[in-house]
């Protein structure tokens, strides 16, 4: 292949000067004088049933059309697990949960009538932990759960809080524990908490009188939300349009079903007349669901040379008072659940429990940023243990392709190079990760060092498609299901394009709102595939449009396809450049000198399903549900002030082996902005609760995330171990710089207290008590 | 001094045009551009003053719009992110990757465009001041840094260019 003009450059975003000029829409700034307004009301209870609901009230203020309460939609609904009413019905299971919804006017008509409504309670003691959920006795919070219709590779364990257990049996823990010189043991603990993309989820849906559904949202998934509200609402697909636009921050948040399906309901109980629904911040931080919270053991075996001989694993998932997204969270933890290691003997179990919290969805690294802190916590110790050194100890043990995953699937050539990254991450922070060093009287500077692995868990028909269509001048429109997020994958796909068809950047247009009645099927912009899938599904479009219009020439200039190329916005004879004709003269079909036409317009069509997949095996979790592996390893440099044990993360560092890079600079865009959630993650966030299971920082202004004083100094590095099966050879990038994060500055921390920091937020005081307890 | 009961038309001046409006006492600004005047650049993400989305400025000072009533703002400028023109630092943000998703732009950019007009020679630290009253969640800040400082040295440059 001659040498890539456009992969592996940094064009700046296709969508960027709307974005500083203020001219981009999202799906809020849909607005107009037809429009009526929802507003929700919420439980005060993390535990509740509802004795009586009081609307009259708020039915007789101005500008009020209707008013539902659980009782108006008999049903329920759910991404994987059908456990959740749209609006709670005789119980509530979170604090946050919608008892009722108000239609009105304005929107400050829906909330003063909302205020009125009045609810009747019987409160019950709340569930605030999976190891309460879990403990003999423990109040069942679903206790309808054997009649909830389940995909098959959801297990839920119906009497008990279990929504799903995935199992992983490898080997043989047994005569792995056996054979190793050193084992330890320890427990981490994760609250669940939120995603606070910077705009809060909102819905707007109308029915007109075709019967035509149409939503538009601010959704990570608009087939997913059209696939599940056909099946839940018994609407035929094809009537239901859902439109996402460009969306402001995703994060997992939006990609399952969130306000439209209530939407709708309201919808239609107005007539079909229009409804938005948008979340006050409030409500998007406790009502839409957040991330998900773990309690985990681990246990791990290695022997004298430092080589893990076994694992075993207990991951009890905080799910929160609903499924949604977390029954898949869960057993996608199981699925990578020993880290990035080779490991010949593992047992894990990994449960999905309700509690009476916010409920979980998917959030950026689904269930591998919780894993990850509990496997290199105790990778940690055993390195410890084993008085090496915690990078090589990483090292020696780092999985390699031909090795085994958990799920006994084997790596394959495309599988990334750990090694080599965590070389580079102890390089970057300057060598000897073991050693605290004294600043001065008061202050030391630690490191922290972790490895990190994900594959997507994804259905194994996902799916991506392509469209490329012309304009007279030869320019190319791209189209896809892909939603642009954030994450540049429009930017990345017009780079694909441009390559393909040899033409300049600015002949490519790219579609940025996702249609579902127009674009291709997209399965969802999750899992860090949106790039990889729908980047083979375009590459195969191009060509197909790339063969037509040589067919068109061949015609025309009698000369075999064969021995035409398209370039620089023409096709023509390889070796005589001259004798050609212009894309632009082919692209809505070429017309001769006396008028008659040929052929018609080049439509290119490519498509894209992952290949070979199967379900785990639910005793020993065996099967191939992985389809590509990303691998990498991150690092922290931080300064701990021994008096207050204030820190600050001066450094925060990754290698990463994304296969090819196809944008570097978004790419690296991509890398920081997982790691600055991830420190976020570890540092300041998690809800904070009262024994009635009220959530306490339910605001921005309580609920912190990183500010730009407090962000590090960033350092990225990629390796390109191609992806053989990828566009250009590239593979997901999106989520993984998330995962190493708790782990590398758990650990650099842990060195400075002398104790084991096992509960993420990391607060200074919480440092202090772990450094008090070895003291005393 | 202004006195309002109940709804009152009002003449908001914003981005240079005059935009007829009709104002309850309790609506923010950040509502009434939006709902009105029809000027979406300012977006909502808490209203309640502490994500700086909604930034624009008054009279030059950058506020957050959500904590200010639309009547405060009669007779005085209102600028938001449509009101700025290819400035230096929109084009900064752009290039040096200053936003991802681009829900907080808008605000991070009006604020930096006043620190820049009235702090021409801001240093770090009355830069992370400033800055440290918007959120972002994309870009763990380091592109939004990367183009502050682009700005900051093109705007120093145009100045010393025109002495």
């Amino acid at each position: 292949m001659n040498e890539m003009q456009q992969i592996g450059k940094s064009p700046l975003r296709k969508e960027g000067p709307d974005k500083v000029r203020g001219s981009i829409r999202y799906a809020n700034d849909d607005h107009s004088a037809h429009m009526l307004h929802g507003a929700l009301k919420t439980s005060p209870h993390a535990y509740a049933r509802i004795i009586k609901i009081d609307y009259s009230e708020a039915l007789k203020q101005p500008g009020v059309k209707a008013v539902i309460t659980g009782e108006d939609f008999n049903q329920n609904l759910g991404l994987y697990l059908c456990d959740k009413p749209p609006i709670a019905r005789e119980v509530v299971r979170y604090y946050g949960e919608v008892v009722a919804a108000v239609v009105a006017s304005t929107y400050r008509q829906a909330c003063k009538a909302r205020d009125l409504i009045k609810v009747e309670y019987e409160v019950l003691k709340p569930v605030l932990s999976p190891v309460e959920a879990l403990a003999e006795g423990a109040p069942v919070i679903h206790e309808h759960m054997a009649d909830y219709s389940h995909i098959p590779p959801i297990h839920p364990e119906p009497g008990t809080n279990i929504a799903n257990r995935t199992r992983i049996r490898k080997g043989d823990i047994e005569v792995g524990f056996k054979n190793a010189t050193h084992i330890i043991e320890t427990e981490v603990h994760i609250p669940p908490g939120d995603h606070v993309a910077m705009e809060p989820r909102i819905a707007i849906a109308e029915i007109k009188s075709s019967g035509d559904i149409l939503i538009t949202s601010s959704t990570q998934a608009p087939f997913v939300v059209k696939g599940l509200m056909s099946t839940f609402f018994k609407i035929d697909p094809g009537k239901l349009v859902v439109k996402a636009p460009l969306v402001g921050g995703g994060f997992g948040g939006k990609a399952g079903i969130q306000l439209e399906g209530l939407a709708y309901i309201l919808s239609k109980k107005v007539g079909g007349r229009t409804v938005k629904l948008v979340n006050s911040r409030e409500e998007d931080l406790v009502t839409s669901p957040g991330h998900i919270g773990l309690s985990a053991k681990v246990k791990m075996g290695a022997d004298a040379e430092g080589k893990l001989t076994a694992m075993d694993l207990y991951y009890a998932f905080n799910s929160g008072g609903y499924a949604d997204y977390a029954v898949n969270v869960s057993r996608a933890a199981a699925i990578s659940c020993t880290g990035p290691y080779r490991v010949d003997n593992v047992s894990c179990d990994s449960l999905c429990v309700y509690t009476n919290l916010p409920f979980a969805t998917a959030y950026r690294g689904f269930g591998h940023i919780e894993m990850g802190f509990a496997i290199e916590s105790g990778m940690e110790l055993l390195a410890k243990s084993l008085n090496m050194d915690p990078a090589m100890f990483r090292r020696i043990n780092a999985i390699k392709p031909g090795d085994t995953t958990p799920g006994q699937s084997k790596l394959n050539r495309s599988t990334g190079d750990l090694e080599t990254c965590l070389l580079r991450v102890e390089a970057l922070l300057g060598g000897n990760i073991g050693e605290v060093i004294k600043l001065d009287e008061h202050r030391v500077l630690t490191k922290g060092i972790s490895g990190l692995w994900k594959a997507p868990a994804m259905p194994t028909n996902t799916d991506a498609g392509a469209i490329v269509t012309f304009n007279a001048d030869g320019s190319v429109n791209v189209h896809t299901g892909v939603v642009e997020i954030g994450q540049g994958t429009k930017t990345g796909l017009t780079q694909i394009a441009a390559e393909m068809f040899k033409l300049p950047l600015d002949k490519i247009h790219v579609e940025l709102e996702v249609n579902t009645r127009i674009s291709p099927s997209d399965w969802a912009t999750a899992a860090s595939r949106g790039l990889m899938m729908a980047g083979v599904a375009l590459i195969e479009a191009c060509e197909d449009a790339i063969a037509q219009f040589k067919q068109t020439a061949s015609e025309v200039l009698r000369v075999p396809p064969r021995d035409l190329v398209v370039a620089d916005g023409r096709v023509f004879v390889e070796d005589e450049p001259e004798h050609g004709l212009s894309m632009s003269q082919i692209a809505l079909g070429y017309v001769y000198p006396n008028g008659n036409a040929i052929r018609g317009q080049v439509i290119g069509v490519g498509k894209y399903i992952a290949k070979g997949l199967t379900d785990i095996d639910s005793l020993t979790g065996e099967g191939h549900p992985d389809l590509e592996w990303t691998l990498g390893a991150e690092g922290v440099e931080i300064e701990v002030d021994l008096r207050t044990y204030h820190y600050k993360i001066n450094k925060a560092v990754c290698c990463i082996d994304v296969g090819k890079v196809v944008n570097p600079e978004m790419a690296r865009g991509q890398i920081i902005g997982g790691m600055a959630m991830g420190i976020g993650y570890t540092v300041f966030e998690g809800f904070k609760w009262n024994t009635r299971g009220q959530i306490s920082n339910d605001s921005l202004r309580d609920y912190k995330i990183m500010r730009m004083t407090e962000a590090p100094k960033y350092e990225v590095e990629f390796l390109e171990s191609p992806q053989y099966d990828g566009p250009f050879g590239a593979r997901g990038l999106g989520e993984q710089s998330v995962i190493g994060m708790p782990g590398a500055i758990a650990n650099a921390l842990s060195r400075v207290a002398g104790n084991t920091v096992s509960q993420i937020p990391i607060t200074p005081e919480r440092l202090w008590k772990k450094a008090q307890e070895v003291k005393r | 001094m202004i006195v309002i009961h109940g709804l009152s038309e009002a003449l908001l001046h914003v981005n240079g045009e005059e935009f007829p409006v009709v104002l309850r006492p309790g609506d923010t600004l950040l509502r009434v551009l939006r709902e009105q005047a029809g000027v979406m650049g300012p977006k909502g993400g808490c209203e309640n003053g502490d994500c700086g989305a909604c930034t624009v400025l008054i009279e030059g000072i950058p506020v957050k719009s959500c904590l200010v009533l639309a009547v405060e703002a009669i007779g005085k400028k209102v600028i938001t992110v449509e009101g700025l023109k290819d400035t230096e630092v929109q084009k900064a943000y752009h290039e040096m990757g200053g936003f991802q998703c681009g829900y907080c732009t808008a605000g991070f950019i009006m604020n930096t465009y006043a620190l820049l007009e009235s702090h021409p020679e801001a240093d770090e630290s009355v830069k992370n001041d400033w800055l440290s009253s918007n959120l972002c969640r994309c870009t763990g800040y380091e592109g939004i840094q990367k183009a502050v400082n682009l700005a900051q040295e093109r705007i120093q440059n145009n100045q010393s260019i025109r002495k």
